[in-house]
């Protein structure tokens, strides 16, 4: 049981993540999470808006219901699969990188209180980077045509070019982030 | 039945998602640091697997649960749109350290501050369908 509560091993997230895409493609579907996203538009009313959120999405409840299930498997895994605060364990050099940062709670915290904290409600700061962080995965994703799920796991598992060129712009945006924006943002 | 199945399946996922810590901020940094493995470790061994099971899939023509073929679809072939989109997707990765799944996962657990971020990935996939026509694909 400890072991359970503990942090799990890379490898263990690894045959998580490809246990997800087998079942999905076993039940006839293609794993790919930020379809959701347009779905819920559309189910908000954004066919009104522009065509491109005018599709049957009712084919996509499958997937609505997966993602239900993901809200209630982080639901499950912090409250009854982890010990709080589920504390990440980081290396020292990192957690130095990010007290520098002004990030004190680097290796205290699941994700850092700076930006997660209930206070987050109260900085027009915080909300600011949240909802920009969200807008360009949101955009991101759709523009791309997929998220980590869709390409970098779905579709580089089937060797797809297109999927490789994503990952490489997920990784240029990442690194563009965390070394050139990150020491002017915090 | 089926319901519960998709249900179930997106538990294990978000179970995963949690406790591998792939949901953490943290481990975003650290992998766009090169501080530390644990991030591709679990990238390259969910592609190991998946990689090798696409092709003896596609191999022996082996049919899903309900006895249908499963297909693959290739993506479109392209440059501009998966690289300009994957940057902008990788960004916001990083800002906020979640990609569409661990933003729901973190939901779940509680960490209500993450749904400001799913409401602007709501507003960011709006708005890519509005202006969708004038962007190079």
């Amino acid at each position: 049981m400890d072991l359970i509560l503990q942090p799990w091993p890379w490898y263990v997230g690894g045959l998580f993540i490809a246990a997800t895409l087998i079942l999905l493609l076993f039940m006839g579907k293609t794993f790919g999470f930020s379809s959701n996203l347009r779905t819920m538009c559309s189910m908000l009313g954004a066919g009104k808006t522009c065509d491109f959120f005018c599709f049957n999405w009712k084919a996509q409840t499958w997937n609505l219901l997966f993602l239900v299930g993901t809200i209630a498997g982080g639901f499950i895994a912090y409250h009854f699969l982890s010990v709080e605060p589920a504390a990440v364990p980081l290396g020292e050099n990192t957690v130095q990188k990010l007290n520098e940062l002004g990030i004190e709670s680097a290796g205290q915290a699941y994700i850092p209180t700076e930006l997660f904290g209930s206070e987050a409600f109260g900085s027009l700061k915080t909300i600011g980077l949240l909802l920009l962080a969200g807008f360009f995965v949101g955009f991101g994703s759709r523009y791309a045509g997929g998220c980590t799920s869709g390409h970098a796991i779905s579709g580089l598992s089937n060797l797809q070019l297109p999927s490789l060129i994503a990952v490489i712009g997920f990784f240029i945006g990442g690194l563009i982030m965390v070394h050139v924006l990150f020491p002017l943002i915090f | 039945m089926k319901k519960l199945a998709y249900l179930f399946v997106g538990m294990l996922f978000g179970i995963g998602m949690f406790k591998s810590g792939a949901a953490s901020w943290f481990r975003i940094y650290e992998m766009f640091q090169f501080d530390s493995f644990h991030m591709y470790g679990i990238m390259g061994t969910a592609l190991t697997i998946a990689v090798l099971v696409t092709y003896l899939i596609k191999k022996n023509k082996v049919k899903d649960f309900s006895g249908n073929p499963i297909d693959f679809t290739p993506k479109e072939k392209s440059v501009p749109r998966y690289l300009i989109g994957g940057i902008f997707f990788g960004l916001g990765w990083a800002l906020g350290g979640a990609c569409p799944g661990p933003m729901f996962a973190l939901a779940g657990a509680g960490f209500y501050p993450i749904l400001i971020a799913i409401v602007g990935a709501l507003l960011g996939t709006w708005f890519y369908g509005v202006i969708k026509k004038w962007l190079p694909h």
